[in-house]
């Protein structure tokens, strides 16, 4: 026979503590690999950002100053970051144009195409993000496909490599898959007893589209943006395979601070900087989209 | 507005190369009626709804409404409009824009809109409501923006598809008093597909009943209750005895335990008959009571007896006839029967049916 023992509030408070001292017991091996290798490494670089520069380049932890962060506000600076924002919003409304359509196709299909369709959308990923991106360069350079194509018409040829266009594809073509994902995602959820009943209460095809599953499926737009639109903003790989040395982004730009100017310092408030921007975006986003649902 | 309000014409739907959805369907409904198809899930009733409301469209066949050929004609252009199983109320929109979504779309005036979302919400008791969303609503008061968002453009006629399948009991059977109410007010044509027996039967001018893709048998509750034509109808509205007999003569048949019956008319010459006995309409007497005469009788054995508070169900073992439902009402001036009582059960001639199938 068991006795059952009063419930106090001593008892609730020690089950309480049990109940998260297991909760931290769980998540222990989580916090100790970001504290390692994320928050400490953040914290150095805000540390970097207010630190001085030596004449030689050497970055030294002492007269502590804000002379970084006024460099921000530099035209060369602020050029750089309008162009790389261009870039990212640009990159993030073309994702979002192909891969809607595409997502939709995927989401209306029976299961077995479906499954068919997205292992192909997630194909790319097995191979190395780098080569991909050089194959770009065969494919867009002077005897590339496009060039061929032209002069096969009677054309010119084409010179897209090295351009902001080439970034662009690049960019769109190695981001596609984060925007697909999440729009599939959203529309494969959606009750399409809603579309039915828009078309029920007189709406043609696609005012039912434009009232119902646009609006529905917004979650997953934002989500897919918020996904591409970050990590193009600071891309560095896709714009020094593809974009040349003529345009200078954001991503180039922090690199060459800590690698050739040296300039720690410096690098540190643009990291910053462009976390900063990518805050403010994302918060931006979200209300906007929490707006239309 | 000419012909009947729904006229359907051999209307056959097959799904992919092997599955009959719907075969040789011919149905009219009259302007103004309230029409249920009744059916067990899979039946093809709410393909045949689909089929009127323009979301599939027949293989063969034609479907007409008030007299015009709906054809390939898509959901928006037809004078109908539906309410969902799921309500499918439009979760990012208040109610008020919920109801006013159809006459947006016919683009009516916007002071229009105003009035008549208004008064429609009025005559669902949802006025107060109208600002909310459809989530912060329990689930009667979505039904009810849902008949409302429908009723609100007044067409031509109203599809139903298991609109109080959600509901618990209770509200159920509110909401099919309220139904019925509202709709000979609106004077609207109904089509409204259930699988319950009990809502189509209290609810319904006429009623439908069909099993795997075809109509079975059509006409007002009483009929189908009481004058089943076929096994399956019999068997899936309410409880019923189902007796095989042989026919020996002009309305005599011999059931398998040698007692001879008589049988109503329209019966076969020879051969096998099937007997359909409503338990309610069998009659339980004590040994050595007299039988009213004109009623078929046979000696049986109370097996068990199930109280259900109004009324007790007796099962009585007939012999080789095998097992028959019997109810009684439970009052006590008739008493009751007890477990291995040995009595004698009978029925009137019009209480049998005969039932093919």
């Amino acid at each position: 026979m068991s006795v059952e023992a009063p419930v106090t509030p001593e008892l609730e408070r020690d089950a309480r503590k049990a109940e998260s001292r297991r909760g931290l017991r769980i998540g222990l091996p989580a916090y100790v690999y970001l504290v390692l290798f994320f928050a400490l490494p953040l914290v150095l670089v805000f540390v970097y950002s207010f630190a001085s520069r030596s004449s030689t380049g050497r970055t030294e932890l002492r007269d502590w100053n804000l002379d970084s962060y006024q460099r921000l506000l530099d035209p060369l600076v602020i050029e750089i970051f309008v162009r790389s924002f261009a870039l990212a919003l640009v990159t993030t409304v073309v994702c979002l144009l192909v891969s809607y359509p595409f997502a939709y196709y995927i989401a209306t299909r029976g299961p077995s195409l479906r499954n068919i369709l997205l292992v192909l959308v997630m194909i790319p990923f097995w191979s190395n993000f780098l080569v991909r991106t050089y194959a770009w360069r065969v494919l867009l350079g002077t005897d590339g496909i496009a060039s061929q194509i032209s002069q096969a018409l009677g054309g010119e040829e084409v010179r897209i490599l090295f351009t902001n266009t080439a970034v662009l594809i690049g960019l769109v073509y190695g981001f596609l898959p984060f925007m697909v994902l999440p729009l599939y995602a959203a529309i494969e959820r959606l009750d399409w007893n809603l579309v039915e009943a828009a078309r029920d209460l007189y709406a043609d095809g696609w005012t039912a589209f434009r009232k119902v599953t646009l609006p529905l499926s917004m979650p997953g737009v934002v989500a897919g943006s918020i996904l591409v639109f970050i990590p193009t903003l600071g891309a560095y790989v896709t714009p020094a395979i593809l974009g040349g040395a003529r345009t200078v982004l954001l991503g180039d730009y922090i690199v060459s601070q800590f690698l050739a100017a040296r300039n720690w310092p410096f690098g540190s408030a643009l990291s910053f900087a462009v976390m900063f921007v990518m805050l403010l975006a994302t918060i931006f986003y979200f209300r906007a989209g929490a707006k239309t649902l | 507005m000419a012909g009947p309000a729904v006229e359907l014409i051999g209307v056959r739907k097959t799904f992919g190369d092997d599955v009959v959805a719907v075969d040789s369907l011919d149905l009219t409904i009259e302007d103004g009626e309230f029409f249920s198809l009744l059916g067990p899930s899979g039946c093809g009733k709410t393909t045949t709804l689909r089929m009127i409301a323009g979301f599939e469209f027949p293989t063969e066949g034609s479907i007409r409404v008030h007299g015009a050929e709906m054809g390939l004609m898509p959901p928006n252009e037809r004078p109908i409009n539906t309410v969902f199983q799921s309500y499918a109320l439009f979760p990012h929109m208040t109610v008020f824009d919920n109801v006013a979504f159809g006459l947006q779309m016919r683009k009516v005036e916007k002071s229009d809109v105003e009035s008549r979302v208004r008064r429609v919400l009025d005559q669902v008791q949802l006025a107060r409501r109208a600002d909310a969303k459809p989530n912060e609503l329990s689930g009667g008061m979505q039904q009810r923006v849902a008949l409302a968002r429908a009723l609100v453009n007044e067409p031509e006629v109203l599809l139903l598809d298991e609109p109080l399948g959600a509901l618990d009991l209770k509200l159920r059977q509110n909401m099919q008093y309220e139904l019925k109410d509202l709709q000979s007010r609106v004077g609207i044509t109904f089509v409204y597909v259930t699988h319950d027996q009990e809502e189509a039967l209290t609810m319904s001018d006429r009623i439908g009943v069909m099993s795997e893709g075809r109509l079975l048998q059509v006409g007002d509750s009483h009929e189908i209750y009481e004058r089943p034509t076929s096994r399956f109808v019999a068997a899936f509205i309410g409880d019923i005895n189902l007796v095989d007999a042989e026919v020996t003569g002009r309305g005599d048949a011999r059931l398998i335990n040698g007692v001879h019956v008589s049988i109503p008319e329209g019966h076969p010459d020879s051969g096998p008959v099937t007997l359909a006995l409503r338990p309610e309409r069998i009659a339980i007497h004590r040994q050595g009571e007299t039988v009213p005469s004109g009623r078929n009788q046979m000696p049986a054995k109370i097996t068990r007896r199930t109280y259900f508070g109004d009324v007790y169900y007796y099962d009585v073992d007939a012999g080789l006839t095998g097992v028959l439902d019997v109810k009684e009402e439970n009052r006590p001036e008739t008493g009751t029967h007890d477990i291995g009582d040995q009595v004698v059960v009978s029925w009137s001639l019009e209480a049998a049916n005969l039932v093919s199938g």
